[in-house]
């Protein structure tokens, strides 16, 4: 069905008459008999617009989202309230449509919103230069693995246990292709990275260790210690972190971490059923010209006007070609703009509010659910516990439209009856008090053993 | 000449200048358990001392701060954006509408897949249509974006022969490639091998049969390729590839020039990204999201990144469900978190439900429509003297041109052209690529733009370059109604300022940078 497209007969006529071709077909004479297709392509017949609307609405309303169930999943994305002026700006077009800024006379607005943004991942992470995003978390984890691959020579990445699956997991895919091999270190009995195995397993060959902070069971890791264990051979640490829990947590930057990246859905972006989001990319100074993907740049016009501009490009794929730090071309700059706009809403205080008000409430289910802690140090947003039973759990949880949490026994074999609770500022007490409440038989096991 | 605008010039502040300490736009919900000091649930070793230094704006002015930087944006809802190698088309409004509705929106990533039926029917439903238009029968929605999806399939064909028990170090690309096809290669851990550019545009295969040997993993091309070309000699080409036992692999930029006319499958081509944010409709949004899906064939399906979405048959006449399979033991494993950019999914499911088959084909064709009219345009008296057509032949949905006779008969530069252009209000092409042509200019119109609009843009280049016979040096200190004019790209790498910092902590990072060497304190 011809849609977005307006050449009328008389057009059609004038342009070929133009080109001097005698049809449409003509134009397609280079692609030789062997290759063409011959026939329509198999797909459904075209739809009008109100067509496609009802169609995909339907499709939408077999999903079970977020507004139809009480969550306390998390896992890596989280159920955080996105403010409405979010919506309003990224739908304008003049930020929805354009290309990378590649001509910066006319893109002032997108690369001042690059340069806010690094700012404001500087200053969540500590780290003194960010890029203006990359795809999303666990690829931005990869990236990081690249770098430290091309600034050490070394061979060998460590990574800890409580570093999110889906990180472990693409580090793996990714080190493959830059032929790298992947250590891991356990976690403690407490849900903590072991300091201690950490210490033995880092030497001479190791680029790189890879922490997370508030780790994949939610626990605050001590980086400080975690840096000394790390850092002896003189391997670069890497923190991925939730940016979110950053605003009341020490930066990473300031516990010698190398390079902090991570997952920016918890800034302004939507659950999207896993994207798109943005990841981010933060280092020290030293590295400023071995960061993947686009920087942001402020300078001067030949008036003196101040201006931005997508600054040390020679590390880029575009210039340096087969010596770029990375591959990546297209990131995420609509999703890192609503990351912007998001902390600008949240501002200093607010942002320190929010964290503090989720830190309490974590602490207060923790409690409240009465299960055995698997992690039973700090958690600001997640904690992971036992559960007896945990089939049983699942659904009455369902039952009462409440969404329990990510079980954990796909990913570690060792917390088979293990939950991992989220609770952000969306979830209330007497929420909280529900899922206390579904889980009753759950906590009288544990009594009762 | 310059038009006063009162958002440029010394009213560019940043969002952090424009804060004052105690305003605010959040309002925290109440705290409704027990307030207990944060000091007694995080220890000094990791809590914060200072907060982060966000600003301190109320609403009304973030509003104001963002809808002042939009407007100092050219986008595509503005006006024409030729920009070659990106399909700059249209992007409808519906697909915001979808992608926005809660279900898809609100929905949690880690929903268990019974709970996630629509969206996985979606997704399922996108690979069956990606693999059509292919011509490949497995597909993949996993890679982020265009380069990611390329490094998905070095990432194969390297599982692929490995599991052959072959070691192989090279990946041959056309001297014309994409930068992200070199990167790439290197990020996959190969060796680049260059393949030149026979005299009508397409692959020296002189050059191929010998470079291709038995330690060549993959041939990476496009076709039609990025000089607007479709090469004829493709199923020689993949003849020699396939005879050396590489893989050959379809950069999915171009292919808004075939679809329903010629299928990569059909071609030749083992593996094959799509680029959703050019050819499918995803609005670019200032350099991203996009989405890079791969399709591929049957000997590299075992290989597919980890987890699939598959139809599972129902039991004794149960209705189909759709899962995600994570059983995959040969699979490279994960590339990203999740299962990928689902909203970006959502608006190419859309846009592919709209068109159907035959207004798929009909936007290629009409895409090559519009790209050989432009070119018989440029093509005039008067333009072609100035900017020549690098390959003188049919073109397919993008064409290339040589500012070299501006530059020697005018003494101005394809750059200053480009700039030019700004005051015109319409989006240069893109420029200085491909790297082969002198000056070149690379232009893509798409299918969606009218012939006023292009006859509009080709007396746009009549004009700047009838300008340029009378007065150079109007074209070279172009543009003058910007927000800004010319910036000082060189300075700005020089002295890198990345970050807004306060005056008073900092006296400025032009001078931090110019004493700190390269391995500064990394101190805030």
């Amino acid at each position: 069905m011809s849609r977005y497209t307006s050449v009328t007969d008389q057009d059609l006529r004038e342009m070929l008459g133009a080109i001097g071709a005698g049809s449409l077909a003509e134009l397609f004479a280079d692609v030789p008999e062997g290759v063409r297709l011959g026939r329509e392509l198999e797909l459904p017949d075209g739809q009008s617009e109100q067509q496609v609307f009802e169609h995909v609405s339907e499709l939408a309303a077999r999903n079970r989202h977020n507004d139809c169930e009480v969550s306390f999943l998390g896992a890596g994305m989280y159920d955080h309230y996105v403010p409405a002026l979010v919506d309003s700006i990224l739908q304008r077009s003049e930020f929805l449509t354009p290309y990378t800024p590649y001509q910066p006379e006319i893109s002032q607005g997108g690369l001042q919103v690059m340069f806010e943004f690094q700012t404001a991942i500087s200053e969540l992470t500590g780290l003194p230069v960010s890029n203006a995003s990359v795809y999303e978390g666990p690829s931005a984890v990869a990236a990081a693995g690249y770098l430290a691959k091309q600034e050490t020579k070394r061979t060998k990445l460590v990574t800890s246990r409580g570093l999110h699956p889906h990180s472990r997991a693409a580090l793996a895919t990714h080190a493959a292709g830059y032929r790298m091999r992947v250590e891991e270190v356990p976690l403690t009995g407490e849900g903590a990275t072991d300091p201690t195995a950490l210490a033995e397993v880092v030497d001479d060959d190791t680029a790189a260790v890879f922490v997370q902070q508030p780790n994949f069971l939610g626990t605050v890791e001590e980086l400080g210690e975690l840096a000394e264990a790390a850092k002896r051979t003189g391997a670069l640490l890497v923190c991925a972190a939730d940016p979110l829990p950053l605003a009341i947590l020490k930066p990473p930057g300031e516990l010698g971490v190398d390079i902090c990246v991570g997952e920016g859905q918890t800034l302004g972006n939507r659950l999207d059923f896993g994207g798109p989001s943005f990841g981010f990319f933060a280092a020290g100074e030293r590295f400023i010209r071995k960061l993947p993907g686009r920087i942001a740049g402020e300078t001067r016009d030949v008036d003196g006007k101040r201006g931005f501009v997508l600054t040390l490009q020679t590390r880029e794929q575009h210039i340096r070609r087969e010596r770029a730090t990375h591959n990546i071309c297209t990131s995420q700059a609509l999703n890192a703009l609503a990351g912007v706009i998001y902390l600008s809403w949240l501002g200093k205080q607010g942002a320190v509010e929010l964290a503090e008000l989720m830190l309490r409430r974590t602490h207060y289910a923790r409690e409240r659910l009465g299960l055995e802690p698997i992690n039973p140090g700090p958690v600001v947003r997640e904690f992971a516990v036992r559960v007896p039973d945990i089939d049983a759990v699942f659904d009455a949880a369902r039952a009462d439209g409440i969404n329990p949490g990510y079980r954990l026994g796909r990913d570690y074999p060792e917390y088979e009856d293990g939950l991992l609770v989220a609770v952000t500022e969306r979830r209330t007490r007497e929420q909280i008090d529900r899922l206390a409440e579904v889980a009753t038989p759950a906590r009288e096991q544990v009594a009762t053993a | 000449m310059t038009q006063l605008d009162p958002l440029a010039g010394e009213d560019t502040i940043t969002i952090y200048e424009r804060s004052r300490e105690g305003r605010r736009a959040f309002v925290a919900p109440e705290l409704d358990v027990p307030e207990v000091a944060v000091e007694k649930l995080l220890p000094d070793s990791v809590r914060r001392e200072r907060p982060a230094d966000l600003p301190e704006v109320s609403e009304p002015e973030i509003v104001r701060h963002f809808n002042g930087l939009s407007k100092k944006n050219f986008d595509l809802d503005t006006g024409f954006y030729p920009l070659g190698s990106c399909t700059m088309k249209h992007n409808p409004k519906l697909h915001e509408r979808l992608a926005a509705l809660p279900g898809h929106a609100r929905l949690h990533p880690l929903q268990d897949p019974r709970y996630a039926q629509g969206a996985l029917e979606l997704m399922h439903g996108l690979q069956g249509a990606l693999s059509e238009i292919a011509g490949l029968p497995h597909v993949s929605l996993q890679p982020s974006a265009g380069s990611h999806g390329e490094l998905a399939g070095l990432l194969l064909t390297r599982a692929y022969h490995e599991h052959r028990g072959e070691q192989r170090t090279k990946v041959l690309t056309p001297d014309t490639a994409h930068g992200t096809n070199p990167a790439t290669v290197t990020m996959a851990g190969y060796e680049v091998v260059k393949v030149g550019t026979a005299p009508d545009g397409g692959v020296d295969l002189g050059d191929l049969r010998e470079k291709a040997g038995e330690d060549v993993a993959c041939l990476m091309l496009t076709n039609p390729n990025t000089l607007g070309l479709f090469d004829s000699n493709i199923e020689e080409i993949a003849e020699v590839v396939h005879g050396v036992g590489a893989t050959l692999y379809y950069d999915g930029a171009n292919l808004n020039a075939v679809m329903g006319i010629t299928r990569p499958g059909d071609m030749g081509f083992d593996i094959v990204h799509f680029n959703l944010h050019k050819t499918f409709t995803q609005p670019h949004g200032g350099g991203g999201p996009g989405a890079g899906p791969i399709a591929v064939s049957d000997r590299i399906e075992p290989f597919l990144p980890s987890p699939q979405v598959v139809e599972r048959r129902g039991d004794n006449g149960a209705e189909p469900h759709y899962d995600l399979d994570y059983e995959r033991p040969k699979s490279i494993g994960r590339l990203r978190g999740f299962q990928g950019n689902f909203g970006v999914f959502v608006r190419s499911y859309a846009y592919i439900r709209s068109l159907g088959a035959d207004g798929l084909k009909e936007a290629s064709e009409i895409a090559v429509l519009n790209a050989n009219y432009l070119r018989a345009r440029l093509a005039e008296e008067g333009i072609a003297k100035y900017l020549p057509i690098a390959f003188d032949r049919t073109c397919m949905h993008e064409f290339v041109l040589s500012g070299r006779g501006a530059r020697d008969e005018l003494g101005i530069k394809t750059l200053d052209i480009a700039k030019r252009m700004l005051d015109h209000k319409v989006h240069p092409p893109t420029v200085y690529f491909p790297l082969l042509v002198e000056e070149a200019l690379m232009i893509e119109p798409t299918e969606t733009e009218t012939k006023e609009r292009l006859d509009h843009f080709a007396d746009v280049v009549r004009s700047i370059l009838e300008e340029a016979e009378v007065d150079p040096e109007i074209a070279k200190a172009a543009p003058y109604t910007t927000p800004v004019r010319r910036l000082d790209e060189a300075g700005a790498a020089k002295r890198p300022v990345v970050r807004w910092r306060r005056q008073q902590d900092n006296p400025g990072d032009a001078e931090r940078a110019k004493e700190a060497p390269a391995g500064g304190s990394g101190a805030m």
